[in-house]
């Protein structure tokens, strides 16, 4: 049951991603673009999931445990440092140099444009590269 | 509009659906590195999570309904973004999904910070991209 909630979700989450145009790097592009020719439309996308996910957690507040599994695995790390930022940095130069963040570049992987292939395939490496010469994160 | 704050609806659901259902946050950054570590059983969650994501673009076309992709980057452009991406989100360990609609819906005072961090950096990359650059 686990797997299909997991599976549900990605799937909405994808149709989501689709319908709001997020996985379109020209449109993510314009909407960072704000001293150009700014599209702020995707404001709207992040606010309306941000409180939608904020009610269902204000819900789960008052639940023991989720619907399928033994409990809430609630991010533990609150930790405000430098990893965090320098992190956020080079996330955020990668994302506005060709307007693809993670979801977005997954949810376009079957279209098989062979620019998003190469983009995933990197996107990979990076993971990788940042797994093996920085390691996981410190939990507390 | 009715398209974006649909689509964040249901970005919001699905999140939503997943920490309900089995407790878990929907960060593809997560999702992503899970896929280096299928020996640790209770991430398995997350190859479904992205089987459905990747699911979602065929079913779309199905539906009859058209998701532009217009992505004009030259090859070389595409490699450092994406090794950019992938380093920074991982060593910021969170992405959009993670840090921006989850962490910020938990009212993560860290998620929030990383979030307008890597908006201020997208911002002012793709500003200094038109202004020097020419617009690559």
């Amino acid at each position: 049951m686990s797997h299909l909630i997991a599976l549900l979700s990605g799937l909405i989450f994808g149709l989501g991603l689709l319908l709001s145009g997020m996985n379109d790097p020209e449109k993510v592009r314009a909407f960072l673009d704000i001293a150009g020719n700014w599209r702020p439309e995707l404001l709207a996308v992040m606010g309306s999931a941000v409180v939608i996910f904020a009610l269902v957690y204000r819900v789960s507040l008052g639940k023991k445990q989720p619907w399928f599994t033994g409990a809430f695995h609630t991010p533990s790390i609150s930790r405000i440092d430098l990893r965090l930022v320098s992190g956020a940095v080079l996330f955020g130069i990668g994302w506005g140099l060709v307007g693809l963040c993670p979801g977005p570049a997954l949810v376009d992987l079957f279209a098989f444009d062979p620019s998003i292939l190469i983009f995933v395939a990197a996107l990979l490496v990076g993971n990788r590269l940042a797994h093996w010469l920085v390691g996981p994160v410190q939990q507390k | 509009m009715v398209n974006e704050f649909a689509g964040g609806a249901l970005i919001g659901l699905a999140a939503g659906l997943l920490w309900l259902g089995i407790g878990r946050i929907s960060g593809m950054t997560g999702v992503l590195s899970s896929l280096f570590l299928l020996r640790e059983t209770q991430r398995h969650w997350a190859i479904f999570f992205l089987l459905g994501l990747v699911l979602a673009y065929p079913l779309f076309q199905l539906f009859g309904l058209a998701a532009p992709i217009h992505i004009t980057s030259n090859v070389p452009l595409l490699i450092i973004a994406g090794l950019f991406v992938g380093f920074g989100t991982y060593v910021g360990n969170g992405c959009t999904s993670g840090h921006g609609v989850c962490g910020m819906g938990r009212l993560s005072v860290r998620s929030t910070i990383a979030t307008v961090v890597f908006m201020v950096s997208g911002i002012i990359t793709v500003w200094l991209m038109r202004v020097v650059g020419g617009d690559l």
